[in-house]
């Protein structure tokens, strides 16, 4: 099995009252993508902003390449730290300044870290970036406004490429788009992962994209990671019941079938304080306590 | 629905072969780059009254510059006829002392426009600096420096104007300062509003990711960002710094004679009324059409700015 | 076959911007009968969402101007009537549902108040007692579980999902003949969304509610659709039953929509099938089919003249040159035909047979 990229012990994210990410652990191994699923508040966002330092965390251990990257940090270890792991946002709207042109956009990390030698060097980076994420280089010079909704996202992407890391944080990179361009930006993430070995958080509410996406799925419910195991076995094998619930909920283009579908209605069961992740089967972790696990797993 | 295979136009068949798609075509952009001030400025140019108001402010500002120097007569000169209507020789008439009131009227379009400006610029520097910091300091800062702004809305306004004047003798500095003490927190207010919003925006939580610290957010991302909002702002202080000026003239608390300023005109005229309108009259149109142009302007630059606003 | 309740007949819907007069919807031809639902998918800027709200009458005029049409609802046209005519028919005969439910819900009043608004206001003989008993029917009807406490709270102490059943209950509250849905469940969880188009269908077996459906998402129209429009670049590209559409769809525009989705069962090592390039400026819409540039089977002809709606079933047509008696033929791409004959295979398996469709 590949390294371990980045290792999330027990980690806690308060807002006040609000336990938005509850004592959560996984592991991300190198040149994976791990999907992280769940529904609207579910706490897959925060966890991600958390592990790129955007938010301070509660409680808990992030190790990311073999160090701890919460606590103080010397300038240079952040630096280093912010080449290593970025971050694709979600609406393609707000994440570009509506006052930079394209290649301000792109170029912002280079600038920031003084990373070329003069304009001619700059220019040549940006163009290349374009043309990696298949946009024309002539672009360059276009306000973020004039460009459709996919082709904003490709932007962002190429931001995320500009430092060269390794670690992508993709925060509901698609869902903010058409269903055709959709397809056009999971197609070109996978085919960047394949050219740079990247390694993928793929943070999304869309079950059925991130089983495609995925090498292993986790799925959050109110701050927990209620499963966590490969794409086939949590798509072919469910066992925490809103698994089970939330797969039975996609729709699929098949009318007739549609007609017969039933849903899984999930009943939220309390879980006490001897709730814990069992490993019902090698590498699939599900978040019960003991009776419980045992129950949905005959079942 | 409408069309049946039958009575299909005689098409040649070569027209059938399939060539493919030209999807690199859908991907090029607009021919001309438009930057968002370049759109902002052709949305202003649109909305009519917006651009008649830009064109008085031009025209005022023209006549304040030049009158006063070209005239044959100086804003202090007394020449001796009294009181005389609008004529071909003095065109908005003459006041009580014999001055002419055409000079007077741009000589005082100098001093209100001085006073309007200078207090735009200083609620502009002042509330820039405690807006952002408030905004992007957050927490324990940012509730005291709002506290403290809230305070000083709280005293009345006019009552802290009128002791500090009388404090300071009359004269155009104090006027600037008293108007100043409290026009800032509305721009700190709005200055907070948006560094709060844009601050928490995906570009700026992404310029964070990359390695930006605190000086690149604020000139590349807060300043721009928030540009537009300051503006609008701004404009629209003038206005009401000219109107409170006027209305502290009124008062007796304006600037000092032999200076003159619209509101001190007007103020003097006001009493000649029955036998000298023109003394009241011309002062009176000036404020109210500059303060509409400004209005006119300052509300076509938040829409040109924020045109989903008008919906 | 019963009656149309809404016919819409070559509408054209323009918007007047700054850079020139956007042709959003460009002549589109559609009917609904009594009690089925039409859905209307398309990406964004398709025109759907101004073709739904074009029904309501709820273009701003200006910037929009109805170039040209009839929308002929119970055979009256609602294109020429005045703003007081429309609210009659607004909320009574036709009610909307939109994305978002707090933009139609008062966040000051109670909700059991804002659905017995209705009801008072659509008949003038309900006493206030019947009025509230029908309300909290209604709340218990769309499945909001204790539909007496529940009538005297507010919207802010609701849900996503809960709220957009109370729009749903209002939008009810009157009987219209016609619901027009804007992409209700889009916001929503998918869990949730899962609950609100069970309850649509509830509502129009119980009802005979006739339903249009907005939506981008093609697992939903499956759902819940009888009918399907497709919609590109302003007009209606493929219409048909939903079996015809799912199963043996025509226009490449459907075949790249079908394609781009995930499928759950395929292998996913393939990368997905897009749809290349994007939607055309619909100021200045292309010569000839709007789609021919995306389209890799694009023909001469694609860029010369707009095709007709080619009759493919009596319920079946769509709008591309690959009809015409003399194009060559062009079958499915392969990824799609294996993905339905998949899903025919296993409706087979389960015992339900397509019969001709899917050939």
């Amino acid at each position: 099995m590949a390294e371990k990229i980045l290792e999330v012990k027990n980690l806690k994210q308060h807002f006040g009252s609000i336990k938005a990410v509850d004592g959560i652990s996984f592991d991300v191994y190198e040149g994976e993508t791990l999907g992280l699923v769940g529904e609207s508040g579910c706490g897959k966002s925060t966890t991600g902003r958390s592990i790129i330092r955007l938010y301070d965390i509660t409680d808990g251990e992030i190790t990311f390449q073999g160090k701890n990257i919460h606590g103080k940090k010397s300038k240079k270890e952040l630096k280093q730290f912010n080449k290593e792991m970025q971050m694709i946002f979600q609406d393609p709207y707000a994440s570009l300044n509506p006052r930079m042109t394209a290649g301000e956009i792109i170029a912002e990390g280079f600038d920031i870290h003084g990373m070329y030698k003069n304009k001619k060097e700059r220019k040549e980076k940006i163009g290349t970036l374009l043309e990696s994420v298949g946009l024309n280089r002539e672009h360059a010079n276009r306000y973020a406004h004039e460009f459709s909704g996919g082709q904003r996202q490709r932007i962002g992407i190429a931001r995320a490429l500009s430092l060269d890391p390794s670690f992508i944080i993709a925060d509901e990179p698609i869902s903010a788009l058409d269903v055709s361009i959709q397809a056009q930006v999971v197609n070109l993430l996978r085919q960047l992962q394949k050219e740079r070995g990247l390694t993928y958080l793929f943070i999304a509410h869309d079950l059925s994209m991130v089983k495609y996406i995925s090498d292993r799925i986790a799925v959050m419910r109110r701050g927990k990671i209620v499963e966590l195991g490969t794409a086939e076995d949590i798509y072919n094998y469910p066992v925490h019941p809103y698994t089970k619930s939330l797969l039975s909920a996609i729709p699929l283009p098949d009318p007739i079938s549609e007609a017969t579908r039933t849903r899984i209605p999930y009943e939220h069961e309390e879980v006490g304080d001897d709730a814990k992740s069992h490993e019902v089967f090698p590498g699939h972790f599900v978040f019960g306590t003991d009776a419980q696990v045992k129950e949905w797993y005959t079942h | 629905m409408t069309q049946s295979n039958e009575n299909l136009p005689k098409i040649s068949k070569d027209k059938f072969t399939i060539v493919g798609g030209k999807h690199d075509k859908t991907d090029q952009l607009a021919e001309k780059s438009v930057s968002f001030w370049k759109e902002v400025r052709l949305r202003f140019m649109h909305n009519k009254l917006a651009i008649v108001g830009f064109f008085i402010l031009i025209i005022v500002a023209l006549m304040a510059i030049f009158v006063p120097w070209l005239s044959p007569y100086s804003y202090r000169e007394q020449l001796g006829v009294y009181n005389a209507p609008p004529s071909a020789a003095h065109w908005f008439g003459t006041d009580d002392l014999g001055r002419d009131i055409f000079v007077r009227v741009w000589f005082g379009a100098r001093i209100s426009l001085f006073i309007g400006l200078s207090a735009a610029v200083i609620d502009l520097i002042i509330g820039v600096a405690w807006g952002s910091i408030a905004g992007l300091a957050g927490g324990r800062v940012d509730d005291i420096m709002m506290r403290i702004a809230d305070v000083l809305t709280a005293v009345p306004y006019l009552l802290v104007v009128i002791i500090l004047l009388v404090v300071l003798q009359p004269g155009l500095l104090p006027m600037i300062i008293a108007l100043s003490i409290t026009g800032w927190v509305n721009m700190a207010r709005i200055v907070r509003g948006e560094v709060l919003s844009i601050k928490s925006r995906e570009y700026v939580l992404a310029a964070r990711t990359l390695g930006a610290n605190t000086t690149h957010i604020i000139m590349k991302h807060l300043v721009p960002n928030a540009l537009g909002a300051i503006l609008v702002t701004m404009t629209l202080t003038i206005p009401s710094a000219i109107f409170t000026e006027s209305f502290l003239s009124y008062l007796g608390l304006g600037v000092p004679q032999p200076m003159a300023s619209w509101g001190t005109m007007a103020s003097d005229g006001n009493n000649a009324l029955d036998t000298a309108p023109w003394r009241l009259i011309f002062p009176a149109i000036l404020i109210s059409v500059t303060i509409f142009a400004f209005n006119a302007v300052g509300d076509g630059l938040r829409d040109a700015l924020d045109p989903k606003l008008r919906k | 076959m019963s009656e149309n309740l809404l016919e819409v007949k070559n509408l054209k819907i323009n918007f007047k911007t700054y850079a020139g007069i956007v042709q959003a919807v460009r002549g589109v031809n559609f009917e609904v009968k009594q009690g089925e639902t039409l859905c209307i998918v398309g990406e964004s800027g398709s025109g759907k969402s101004v073709t739904s709200n074009a029904l309501m009458k709820l273009i701003p005029q200006p910037p929009g101007i109805y170039e040209e049409g009839q929308i002929l609802f119970d055979g009256r046209d609602l294109v020429p009537m005045t703003e007081k005519e429309m609210t009659k028919i607004r909320g009574n005969e036709i009610a909307m549902i939109f994305q978002d439910p707090m933009t139609a819900l008062n966040p000051t009043m109670r909700i059991g108040k804002q659905i017995m608004e209705v009801i008072l206001k659509h008949n003038k003989n309900v006493s206030k007692a019947d009025a509230k008993k029908r309300a909290i029917e209604l709340i218990d009807q769309v499945g909001i579980p204790f539909p007496e406490q529940r009538f005297k709270q507010y919207p802010h102490e609701f849900s996503g999902g809960m709220r957009q059943r109370i729009v749903i209950a209002i939008a009810l509250a009157a009987e219209p003949k016609l619901l027009i849905a804007d992409e209700p469940t889009t916001a929503l969880d998918v869990t949730i969304q899962a609950q609100i188009i069970e309850l649509m269908k509830e509502i129009q077996r119980t009802s005979n509610t006739a339903i249009i459906f907005i939506t981008h998402d093609l697992g939903v129209v499956a759902n819940i659709a009888d009918r399907v429009a497709v919609m590109y670049a302003g007009q209606i590209v493929e219409y048909g039953t939903a079996n015809e559409i799912f199963y043996n769809p025509k226009h490449p525009y459907t075949w790249g929509l079908l394609g781009s989705m995930p499928d759950l069962d395929n292998d996913a090592d393939q990368l997905l099938r897009t749809i290349p390039g994007s939607p055309p400026d619909l100021i200045h819409p292309p010569k000839g089919d709007a789609f021919a540039a995306r389209n890799e089977y694009a023909m001469q002809i694609d860029y010369e003249q707009d095709p007709p709606m080619f009759e493919v079933s009596a319920t079946h047509f769509a709008k591309t040159w690959l009809l015409h008696p003399d194009a060559p033929n062009v079958p499915v791409p392969e990824a799609v035909r294996k993905r339905i004959e998949g899903y025919i295979q296993k409706n087979k398996e389960a015992g339900i047979d397509l019969g001709k469709v899917g050939e």
